[in-house]
């Protein structure tokens, strides 16, 4: 029990005990609880899943004890299918996370900067459509989206259904929205005398931006494009309507489906690829923790 | 400075490569398009070709050089495709009407050949260029060609061997071996005998002998008819996408055409639409409400718990908060589906021991499960932008309070959460407006069942607007873009009013300068 494990200061010498537990039972010791009950729940699906990943069966019932054997045939029966090519799926997402988190760090923070640094006409109009467009999720037109995707790939194959470019293109339709925002928010904070320095030393506004104001915004530059990784891969809706051939599949369509199917579901080599896709976004969450909360509550504080 | 002449000359060479590279693609895909004689996509190409060329030629710091890229995407994938939406939701748009009326027509006369008895057989042989296979024919002697796209004609330049055309320049003859490969792409190829649809296809069975298949629907382009040649029915254009006959019955497929407001009007007055519907907003309106309540009171709940300077193990505890936040969403929604499964999940099987609970399929408890999960999914944001919001109000503010002689209880319902709402409500809201649309938590974990009793399209108790539109248009026997481009437009509405709301709440427009 981490109650008991008091820790006695100096100051509560003279103090019995059973008050100093109390004191501290009152101060911190109940946040303790909590923070432990709450810790289970966050954590515990978490460690499901990779019981269930390391289970030899590939049922449900069989995972219900946890961590009771060890097995890594859920991982070779993800791996080995040849009709759910996870090693594609994988691929895909990371090249279609990657290039549309890229592309809107790019498209967003050129915008961000046009905004926060350039009086124009059209400013206030284009910050305030923005901020209404970004309010209409794409999933909402994904008829059209479809639709449109088709005509597009009677024309220019490589661009239609079922590519990877046509997907990222549909999100780099979302590239701008939110993120430019956030991203503009943020260049403001950045002081204008920097680069008015840096164009009385002969610098053009192309090279502002690309070595000095980057380098200054860098941590939001992080926030949105970890950001839009996560909300591109976890996406399920536009990628399940865009991609239907097994190979051109996301780790959403393609997961979903290996226990779609109730009678067959495979939760063993469900679990292997859960573990197997989450991975990456979990390093790479905790390995920037620091910026996606500074980030985050930076929108909230204002 | 001798750096001032690259800082000129470096960024502008890139730029005229780039550009240039960019207009190489614009003339190549507009040339395509000409191909495709699409002149819409060439408009818009040369048109976004030009204006990219003016902008970056232009000398001079101008915003529309930051903006160009991002713009372009937006206006097509965002813009572009909510007003088609719009354009959808007034047509019949769906599954049995998804081209024009000549691809109606081809499909439909191509759909009723068969092999008429006695029709005449030529020798043919099967070639292929690139992906496309062909047929050269041989009739009276002349050779003849043909793919599926293009109708037979003259082939002069055939080689001829013992009276048959067996090979033609540019193209591969299969051999038996090769058509045994091919045998499904083959035997599905049909080669239109002449520009009139009615002269029937030519296809073959064995790679050898072609047969002429006619169809038993002719299609008279002087009356706008088809004439079923078995029956002797005739089927004219009913003015709502489809042919259709004296008695009633429609040919399918038919092809889009406008129809006015029958979608809304479906939407409103079909029983097995209408009812359904008015279950579903009611309910995405609660699961919204009611997630984003919840996840923001225990988000707030642990960041006041948490908010204690020196508490030893502060950030594990965060870190493990987090972890629902970093892992990906659909994937927490199907690890919980299977948990909460009734016969073999970790809640009934250990939690309840053995219980059968029907988690997922009781109209109520699914509910429940849904909003659970979403408490799961939503609670780290809300407990990482709580916190944030927290630390900012100034300790003064307290002490004051305090000297006052305000309670701790006092202190926060009074002072703090009004402050912290001022700061917070944008974020509520976006949360509210995200959760009208979290789609992920449905499907994933109920799949929006159980069904809702003399539904269509397999709407469920736990469907929100969203999932529904999805069922409507993708799901199942009948894809009716029309009706769930009508409902995805009732959700832009609802969202309208909840950002218009939002701003005036929030009063964000006077942050902007």
């Amino acid at each position: 029990m981490t109650v008991t494990t008091t820790p006695t200061s100096s100051g509560v010498v003279l103090t019995p005990k059973k008050r100093t537990f109390k004191k501290f039972f009152n101060d911190t010791g109940w946040r303790h609880l909590v923070g432990i009950a709450v810790g289970i729940y966050a954590v515990f699906p978490i460690l499901y899943v990779l019981s269930n990943a390391l289970s030899p069966t590939g049922t449900l019932t069989g995972s219900n004890k946890l961590f009771q054997a060890f097995s890594l045939a859920g991982f070779e029966r993800v791996l080995s299918n040849p009709d759910k090519p996870f090693g594609a799926w994988f691929m895909n997402t990371m090249i279609i996370g990657g290039v549309v988190a890229f592309g809107t760090i790019l498209m967003g923070g050129l915008a961000a900067y046009a905004f926060s640094r350039m009086r124009f006409s059209g400013r206030r109009v284009g910050l305030l459509s923005l901020l209404l467009i970004q309010m209409f999720p794409q999933v909402l037109a994904v008829i059209a989206i479809f639709l449109l995707l088709g005509a597009i790939g009677d024309v220019f194959p490589v661009l239609g259904l079922n590519t990877r470019t046509g997907l990222i293109m549909v999100y780099l339709g979302g590239a701008l929205g939110v993120n430019t925002y956030l991203m503009y928010g943020f260049f403001n904070t950045v002081p204008t005398s920097i680069d008015e320095a840096a164009r009385i030393d002969g610098a053009g506004h192309a090279r502002i931006f690309f070595t000095i104001i980057v380098r200054l915004v860098f941590p939001i530059l992080i926030v949105v494009g970890i950001l839009s990784f996560i909300a591109v891969t976890g996406d399920f809706v536009v990628a399940s309507v865009v991609l239907s051939e097994p190979d051109t599949k996301t780790l959403a369509v393609g997961l979903y489906e290996i226990i779609a199917n109730d009678r067959a579901a495979d939760w063993g080599a469900f679990s292997a690829g859960a573990v197997m896709a989450a991975l990456p976004v979990l390093i790479l969450f905790m390995a920037l923790q620091k910026y996606i909360i500074s980030g985050l509550t930076a929108g909230a504080v204002k | 400075m001798s750096g001032r002449v690259n800082v000129r000359i470096g960024p502008f060479i890139t730029k005229l490569i780039l550009l240039g590279m960019f207009d190489a693609l614009a003339v190549y895909a507009i040339f395509l398009s000409i191909q495709a004689s699409n002149w819409i996509f060439v408009t818009v190409i040369a048109v976004i070709a030009v204006a990219f060329n003016w902008i970056y030629l232009r000398p001079g710091a101008n915003p529309s050089k930051y903006l160009a890229p991002g713009f372009v995407f937006l206006l097509i994938f965002q813009v572009f495709v909510i007003g088609y939406t719009g354009y959808i939701s007034f047509t019949n748009f769906g599954g049995g009407h998804t081209g024009d009326k000549d691809q109606a027509i081809a499909s439909l006369i191509a759909g009723g050949q068969e092999r008429v008895e006695d029709s005449p057989s030529y020798p043919i042989t099967v070639v292929k260029a690139g992906g496309t296979f062909g047929f050269l024919v041989t009739d009276d002697g002349e050779a003849l060609f043909g793919t599926a796209t293009d109708p037979l004609h003259e082939a002069p330049k055939a080689v001829m061997e013992g009276g048959v055309a067996v090979s033609l320049p540019g193209y591969e003859s299969l051999n038996f071996q090769d058509i045994l490969n091919n045998q499904k792409a083959i035997s599905d190829l049909a080669v239109p005998f002449s520009d009139d649809i009615n002269d029937g296809t030519l296809r073959t069975q064995d790679g050898r002998t072609g047969y002429l298949y006619l169809s038993h629907l002719s299609y008279d382009a002087d009356a706008d008819t088809i004439t079923d040649g078995r029956t002797g029915t005739v089927y004219h254009d009913g003015g709502k996408g489809s042919f259709v006959s004296e008695s009633g019955d429609n040919l399918k497929p038919g092809w889009t055409v406008t129809v006015g407001f029958e979608n809304f009007t479906k939407a409103l007055t079909d029983p097995t639409i209408r009812g359904p519907l008015v279950q579903v907003t009611i309910w995405t309106f609660v699961l919204a409400f009611v997630t984003v309540f919840a996840t923001f009171f225990m988000g707030l709940f642990l960041a006041i718990v948490f908010n204690k300077p020196h508490m030893r193990g502060r950030k594990i505890y965060r870190t493990l908060l987090i972890v629902p936040y970093a892992f990906p969403a659909f994937l927490g929604a199907l690890v919980w589906s299977g948990m909460f499964n009734r016969s073999y999940g970790f809640v009934n099987e250990v939690l309840f021991f053995g219980a059968d609970i029907p988690w997922l399929t009781d109209p109520i408890l699914a509910k429940f499960v849904v909003i659970f999960i979403n408490l799961w999914l939503g609670f780290p944001y809300m407990f990482l932008v709580t916190m944030g919001a927290l630390q900012s109000i100034p300790a003064e503010v307290e002490e004051a309070a305090t000297v006052d002689g305000a309670s701790p209880w006092q202190i926060f319902r009074l002072i703090k959460l009004p402050l912290l709402l001022v700061s917070v409500a944008p974020l509520l809201i976006a949360s509210f407006a995200f959760n009208f649309n979290n789609f992920n938590v449905i499907y994933m974990t109920t799949g929006g069942g159980p069904k809702i009793e003399g539904a269509g399209s397999n709407i469920g108790h736990t469907d929100i607007l969203i999932s529904m539109v999805y069922k409507i248009a993708f799901d199942g026997q009948t894809r009716d873009y029309g009706l769930a481009s009508v409902l995805a437009i009732l959700i832009f509405i609802i969202v309208t009013i909840i950002t218009i709301i939002s701003f005036r709440q929030t009063k964000a427009l006077e942050e902007i300068n």
